[in-house]
């Protein structure tokens, strides 16, 4: 009995009649609550706790400045974006097909939605030419072919993996204008060309299993004659 | 020219326009001039304008507005499921149904499919082109 078994009461003891009648009166209630019980244990008064002493906020200046008009202060604002919701049809192993951008046209496999909102997806790299990359859930239509993902580890991607490299600031000279051209390219380090590969082994064995998914993969999607869009099943 | 399929207790129809399109019903009565009594095994009786049904080549043995159990045991000795799935007016609605119900991937599988027959049938014809000629 050492340890006060309480659980956490948020509902009242007093059951609604109707909105705002209660069951019980105030003196029910005064003794359901067991406020006489409260008062015995304190000697006939109910307890009284001292006020905390509040820590003293640093002293402020007055400030030096005072704005000639009354400044509106915006309303504060505590809202945290969420990632966007993810569509039903979209889930881990869905072929995907990119409807715009370089790739437009690929069939792709989804892997996973990131914090951000988009969506990881891979060719595989060698079956079509898409390597891991992000891809928002608007530009994309879902199809009801899955891919068996159980045997790839995503979880070392995120929106970090993918931001750009902070260039330099170089200082231009007039000169150097018509004399130099951008020797360096951007190589993809290695460290990328290695997870491109973990993820893609793992996805291979998979595609390989179903008959004919390979090929499916690595051909664009196009509309054909007589291929009506809102009438298709995907 | 005369008419060969006729609006009869007992006609099994087709529903070709409004929310039961598709549905295969039986004629059981015949209200006035436009409209017919019809039921099916999983549909609740009701009345359809003769301009909404489509009538096939088949037949059920029922007297006026018969009971449910009745209705059903008369279409299960005519054999209406079976007939309408083998007749070609049935076999295109199946096919029609299952193009439209094509996956992407199954409409693929289906692209390799009708180029492997192509191939075929462009050899054979390669070889009676080569013979006769």
């Amino acid at each position: 009995m050492a340890p006060k078994q309480r659980t956490a009461r948020k509902v009242s003891r007093n059951p609604e009649l109707i909105r705002g009648i209660g069951k019980y009166s105030r003196s029910k209630m005064y003794h359901k609550r067991g406020l006489w019980a409260i008062k015995a244990k304190n000697g006939g008064v109910l307890p009284r706790h001292d006020p905390k002493p509040k820590p003293q906020a640093p002293s402020q200046k007055p400030p030096k400045f005072y704005p000639a008009d009354d400044v509106k202060k915006p309303l504060v604002n505590k809202h945290k974006p969420k990632p966007t919701k993810l569509r039903a049809s979209i889930t881990p192993g869905t072929v995907l097909i990119l409807l715009a951008g370089r790739f437009k046209g690929k069939r792709v496999v989804f892997l996973k939605q990131l914090p951000s909102g988009l969506l990881l997806v891979t060719g595989p790299f060698k079956i079509n030419g898409v390597p891991l990359r992000r891809v928002n859930q608007s530009y994309v239509i879902g199809t009801s072919t899955k891919v068996d993902v159980s045997g790839v580890n995503v979880d070392k991607f995120d929106d970090k993996y993918f931001a750009k490299e902070a260039e330099k600031k170089k200082k231009k000279e007039e000169g150097e204008f018509f004399e130099s051209e951008k020797e360096e390219k951007k190589v993809l380090p290695q460290e990328k060309k290695d997870d491109q590969k973990t993820v893609d082994s793992a996805l291979l064995k998979s595609i390989e299993s179903v008959l004919d998914l390979k090929a499916y993969i690595g051909a664009r999607f196009s509309l054909k004659q007589g291929m009506k869009p809102h009438e298709l099943v995907f | 020219m005369p008419f060969k399929r006729f609006i009869e207790i007992g006609r099994v129809a087709l529903i070709n326009y409004g929310k039961e399109h598709g549905r295969l019903v039986v004629i059981v009565d015949v209200i006035d001039q436009n409209r017919a009594l019809v039921d099916a095994p999983d549909m609740v009786r009701s009345q359809v304008n003769f301009k909404r049904l489509s009538l096939t080549d088949l037949k059920v043995d029922i007297k006026r507005v018969p009971k449910k159990k009745e209705l059903i045991k008369a279409m299960e000795d005519a054999d209406v499921k079976n007939k309408w799935e083998k007749s070609s007016w049935g076999r295109k609605l199946i096919v029609r149904k299952t193009r439209a119900n094509l996956n992407d991937f199954d409409r693929f599988k289906l692209m390799l499919v009708k180029i492997k027959k192509a191939a075929v049938v462009r050899q054979e014809l390669a070889k009676l082109k080569k013979t006769s000629a």
